[in-house]
């Protein structure tokens, strides 16, 4: 049994096991199927400050080995996150992390600074790579200055760890992650969806209702994973890699590539156990190869 | 209602029609319980083109043989290779999701009608079977294309009545099911529907006319099944999304936005 906790910022996770936000609900939807106190952590799906009806539907098309989704951070508001999930969610004995979005530099501010009230939520994901809004989003994730504006502003508010998700929709990640670092983050999250789009050739329409959406799953991970690669050689603090991770080789492979911790995003809907199972694996990995601590395998590619 | 994944054995595979099949699946454990309207997530093994699970609806589920009964259409890549499963391979479900339609209280003397179109008269099978279970009588209301693509129709004389429309007039009155002289000749207290949407529309649209109380299964297509992607939304009456997969997939029509 090797030792699996790994760090990021002020957060001590029981493994690097994560589960991404937007496919995992608020942990609770998963709880019939795995014990989900057992993941190093839970990113829950991405709040604002406002109550957000989300984008028409249809927001899903299926791809081969992933899929394109046009949810538009549909959520109910921090308000109510605080006052009805957070009672809901705050004894689960892992990190609850809370993705936060917002339209506007202001509105990241005042989400971020309504979940630091909240005391069992250790840290924020700030999320500036949403591809699916029209204002905000995505907008401030595309540009060094964008993506230095919104961390400034919510690392003034927010003592917390503070992790900043990344959109790969840009020339150099490795340039923005650096923004970022230089703000003060914690830590980056990366990658979020990558823009994408579906076509239905009979009606001649677009399938979704926001005509482009997010890709995810199998199909973006050699990007994700490359963009990891590129990015931990120039950053100090730590990364969490995701993007289309389906099993634990997936999971082994970012953190060779140099990832702290990872996040399973669009395959908990294909196995709503393969975190757990990706958990195990890790640990039989190391075991296997007599790593005594997962950390060891961290940027451990040799190339 | 604990939600769980398995890995279930195909007794059967029975291809109806050459674009339905009927799959029987059984398990090493007894099933849980599962209400009529609820659905399962599939997952099709060796199609390099399907990713996400297929949500099937519950069509029967036979308590002595410990069987579940998925009745699939072959729509695509994903249904055509779970169309070829033999029997004796093994099939990963996620089970049971879904609220499933209200059932009546035992021993109230309402009339039921059933209405199913197309591939959405699957649910209905499971639903008369329990209605008639519980001593009613439902009445059913198929409709379909033309008579190859009525289903099962044996089973379903087995607990009710059967009315039948097709498009072609091959088999019972010519048309739609909201066209059947049925509806002028009983005056129902209840309507369950699932079929195509512009079919379950027209179902809403008579029922609330007629002010009889009518509920619709939907069929949105979604990704988790479990309430956590927000794909499947539908409106509701004020204007919020609901996700058809936990809130759903069966609604009161007075819940929706198809009458504003």
């Amino acid at each position: 049994m090797a030792e699996l906790s790994v760090n990021i910022g002020n957060l001590q996770l029981k493994n690097p096991v994560m589960t991404a936000s937007g496919t995992f609900g608020y942990g609770i939807e998963y709880a019939d199927f795995i014990d989900i106190s057992r993941l190093g952590g839970i990113f829950v799906k991405g709040t604002t400050i406002q109550p957000r009806e989300g984008n028409l539907y249809p927001r899903m098309a299926e791809t081969p080995s992933g899929m394109l989704n046009a949810v538009g951070l549909q959520n109910k508001g921090a308000q109510y996150f605080a006052d009805h999930i957070y009672p809901e969610i705050k004894d689960i004995d892992t990190n609850m992390i809370v993705n936060v979005s917002g339209s506007s530099v202001e509105t990241y501010v005042e989400c971020a600074e309504k979940i630091a009230e909240l005391d069992r939520i250790p840290a924020i994901e700030l999320n500036i790579s949403c591809p699916n809004v029209k204002q905000g989003g995505m907008a401030f994730g595309v540009t060094a200055h964008g993506a230095a504006e919104v961390v400034r502003a919510v690392r003034k508010v927010y003592p917390k760890t503070l992790i900043v998700k990344l959109s790969p929709n840009v020339t150099d990640i490795t340039e923005i992650a650096r923004a970022v670092e230089a703000e003060g983050a914690d830590a980056v999250s990366m990658i979020n969806t990558m823009m994408g789009m579906a076509i239905n050739a009979e009606k001649r329409k677009p399938v979704l209702s926001t005509i482009t959406g997010g890709l995810s799953g199998p199909c973006v991970k050699p990007v994700a994973l490359r963009m990891v690669w590129q990015t931990a050689k120039v950053l100090n603090i730590p990364i969490i890699g995701l993007g289309g991770i389906s099993n634990w080789k997936d999971a082994v492979e970012f953190m060779l590539a140099g990832a702290t911790a990872i996040q399973i995003g669009t395959y908990n809907f294909v196995d709503p156990t393969v975190s757990i199972k990706v958990i195990d694996g890790i640990n039989d990995y190391c075991d296997r190869h007599g790593f005594r601590s997962v950390k060891e395998i961290i940027g451990a590619l040799e190339v | 209602m604990k939600k769980c994944m398995l890995d279930m054995k195909v007794t059967d595979n029975c291809r109806l029609h050459h674009n339905y099949c009927l799959l029987k699946l059984t398990a090493d454990l007894p099933l849980p319980d599962m209400n009529p309207g609820q659905f399962v997530q599939v997952r099709v093994p060796n199609s390099a083109t399907t990713f996400l699970r297929r949500p099937i609806s519950v069509n029967f589920v036979d308590k002595q043989t410990n069987e579940l009964w998925l009745l699939i259409q072959l729509v695509g890549d994903g249904t055509r290779k779970l169309a070829e499963a033999k029997t004796g391979d093994l099939i990963n479900i996620v089970l049971p999701l879904g609220n499933g339609f209200s059932m009546p209280n035992p021993g109230e003397s309402k009339k039921l009608l059933l209405i199913g179109g197309g591939v959405g008269t699957a649910p209905m099978l499971y639903l008369g079977a329990r209605l008639k279970e519980m001593g009613y009588e439902p009445t059913f209301l198929l409709g379909a294309r033309s008579k190859n693509d009525l289903l099962q129709l044996d089973l379903f004389e087995q607990y009710g009545q059967v009315y039948v429309t097709t498009e072609d007039g091959s088999m019972g009155e010519k048309g739609y099911v909201t066209n059947h002289s049925i509806l002028k000749s009983v005056h129902f207290d209840q309507i369950y529907t699932c079929g195509p949407k512009p079919m379950m529309m027209a179902v809403a649209k008579y029922a609330a006319g007629e002010s009889i109380a009518c509920e619709v299964s939907l069929e949105n297509t979604m990704a988790c099944g479990i309430g956590a992607c927000l794909c499947c939304v539908e409106k509701t009456k004020d204007e919020h999304h609901v996700c058809v997969c936990t809130e759903g997939p069966v609604f009161n029509i007075e819940k929706l936005s198809w009458l504003n």
